[in-house]
């Protein structure tokens, strides 16, 4: 109980310099976290991806179609319970900035394999029913205040032309982490107006949706899709949903390693701050240390002393600072729109923060507790404050 | 006639700068007897404050034997030196070296911490020995609350506060005024005559050496006259205002 009062004294005794410090922490493992969250984010797409559902893309590049036709081959191979399919749209909203993921889908079949997607039964209803429907996520409606029935105008890049969709349904996440920035429309609209303006373009899709009945038996059904499909015109690539968006990531790995990396310097600064801030303080503790040696107590007293009270700054400006990141992250969410469309502080990103502030404080006591430690007690007495 | 409590036999101590040893004590043989009060006195860089540290075990000689308490203190290991400390070495410090943080009572109590004594019993120590300082209505003041003479007699308190086996004063009225020194020597002379502390004290100051029992003088790190010891005649401190 003494070692905690002298501890909590200690830390109290020169407040300026501990609100600083600890200000300094605050600011640090905050920046830390909403770090760690943009990492979280970039890959947040792998994480929410289903271990029972493949991929299946052109084998040269998702750039090329594949034809409509494949659907019924895929279908038959051992062990595929659904399929689905998408276009990547890729059109305009009003202006370049305005990016959210448009997929082309066929909607039954998309929607009953993506259960995440929740939409009201009647909203579905609507949507299926309108050809020129379309379904939005919560948060991309939010964004940019869509309603049931507001009509959407695209601006066709890969597609080009002036496309026209109306809301029909607006579905939200089953889990925290799933993606509610998403526009789905019907592939038969598309498919229809590409027979009539680009028919060599029509009766193809981008990518195949496949749903399995064994996760396990992943890499074999892909390996049995992509067999089928050997030697044809147009060779597949299949891949685990994972993977899949893993890829995507990869693209910008440098990136997000650039992030982590930025992340972890924050901390080892605000490790150098800590580390002189104690380095002073037992600087000028210096003759009280030696007191108490001369007393009897042995260097591990002292040692827990000053850790006690480096560890003590570190947490507390560790808590604020993790209490400060989930507002920090809801801005940052917000002000980013649809970039990230899951931003969340995950539990992994609090316990590094708490893990960041604990070294912080630990590794900061070091110096000062071996300087301490052996210093001579008539060398120590002599210390001038 | 009674083993001495301090005996000190061709002690001497070295430092070592660069290349260079540069003697500090030479040749020391001295015995203090059990409630004795000596004070070492000499000009600056004699050697008395070093000597004052190798009897309290803070410092370690460079030769020689010394026995505090009929132990060989010299062959303790820096653990075990600690230890002893605790149990057998009460300081008074020429700036008190009071802990800041702590209140009057709670600096008092730091020596007790050691000693295993449950903390009732601890309260009940603390009480009577700022009682015995006249401080009592002082306990809960932070050393910055407290004058230069108020703060020693804390410390005087914290020294005697585990009934050690001697008492180390370095300058303890070197920071006083004349007032609140008086004040600290006879509170120092009480502590020797009434309840046989042996105390062993450096001092530069003529009046705190009329309150010890014998006067020990160095000069170069050497005793003067045989083991220096200059019987003062039990002249104490009066009352000084």
């Amino acid at each position: 109980m003494y070692l905690l009062k002298l501890i909590l004294r200690n830390s109290l005794r020169h407040k300026l310099r501990t609100i600083l410090t600890t200000l300094g922490i605050v600011i640090a493992v905050l920046a830390f976290g909403l770090l760690q969250t943009v990492v979280d984010a970039w890959y947040a797409g792998a994480e929410a991806a289903s271990s029972t559902r493949l991929v299946t893309r052109n084998a040269i590049s998702l750039v090329f179609p594949l034809p409509i036709n494949y659907a019924d081959r895929i279908r038959q191979v051992n062990g595929v319970k659904r399929i689905s399919w998408a276009n990547w749209f890729g059109g305009v909203y009003i202006s370049e900035r305005n990016f959210f993921p448009q997929l082309a889908v066929e909607p039954r079949s998309y929607l009953e394999l993506f259960p995440e997607y929740v939409v009201d039964p009647d909203q579905l209803k609507a949507f299926l029913a309108d050809r020129k429907g379309c379904a939005v996520g919560r948060k991309l409606a939010q964004t940019y205040g869509w309603r049931l029935g507001d009509t959407v105008p695209l601006r066709g890049t890969i597609f080009p032309g002036n496309w026209e969709f109306v809301v029909r349904a607006i579905y939200g996440g089953r889990e925290a982490n799933t993606d509610e920035a998403q526009f789905f429309f019907h592939w038969d609209y598309l498919n229809e107006t590409l027979r009539k303006t680009a028919p060599r373009r029509a009766d193809s899709t981008g990518i195949y949706f496949v749903g399995i009945d064994d996760a396990d038996r992943a890499a074999e059904i892909a390996a049995a899709i992509d067999s089928t499909f050997r030697n044809s015109l147009a060779e597949t690539l299949t891949e685990t949903e994972k993977a899949f968006q893993l890829g995507f990531v990869s693209m910008s790995e440098s990136i997000v390693a650039a992030i982590r990396i930025v992340s972890f310097l924050v901390i080892l600064i605000i490790m150098a701050v800590m580390a002189n801030t104690m380095a002073m303080a037992a600087r000028e503790r210096l003759s009280e240390y030696a007191t108490l040696k001369a007393l009897g107590f042995r260097p591990a007293y002292l040692r827990r002393l000053i850790a006690g009270e480096s560890v003590l700054i570190a947490l507390t400006g560790g808590a604020i600072g993790i209490g400060l990141t989930f507002p920090a992250a809801q801005a940052f969410s917000a002000k980013m729109g649809t970039l990230f469309p899951v931003f969340q502080v995950s539990a992994q990103t609090v316990g590094l923060q708490v893990v960041a502030a604990a070294v912080v404080g630990a590794v900061a006591a070091v110096a000062p507790s071996i300087r301490v430690s052996r210093v001579r007690i008539v060398d120590g007495l002599r210390a001038v404050a | 006639m009674a083993e001495p409590i301090v005996e000190i036999r061709n002690l001497s101590k070295a430092y070592r700068r660069g290349d260079q040893v540069v003697p500090v004590l030479t040749d020391i043989n001295l015995e203090v007897a059990p409630g004795d009060f000596v004070a070492l006195m000499g000009p600056s860089g004699s050697g008395k404050s070093t000597l004052l540290n190798l009897i309290a075990g803070i410092d370690k000689p460079s030769g020689g034997t010394l026995r505090v308490g009929g132990k060989d203190i010299a062959a303790l290991s820096e653990r075990e030196l600690a230890d002893w400390r605790a149990h057998n070495v009460g300081f008074i410090f020429q700036f008190y070296n009071l802990l800041p943080v702590l209140t009057a009572f709670e600096n008092v109590e730091l020596p007790l911490l050691l000693t295993g004594l449950p903390g009732r019993q601890r309260k009940e120590h603390v009480a009577a020995a700022l009682g015995m300082v006249g401080l009592t209505d002082r306990m809960t003041h932070y050393p910055s609350e407290l004058s230069g003479g108020q703060q020693q007699r804390v410390a005087i308190a914290r020294a005697v506060i585990s009934d050690p086996t001697i008492l180390v004063a370095d300058e303890p009225t070197g920071d006083l005024d004349r007032v609140s020194a008086a004040e600290v020597l006879r509170l120092m002379g009480q502590l020797n005559t009434e309840l046989g502390k042996t105390i062993i004290m450096v001092t530069h100051d003529q009046r705190a050496a009329r309150a010890a029992h014998r006067l020990v003088h160095l000069d170069k790190g050497v005793l003067m006259d045989g083991d220096g010891a200059e019987a003062v005649a039990g002249e104490g401190v009066k009352g000084e205002g």
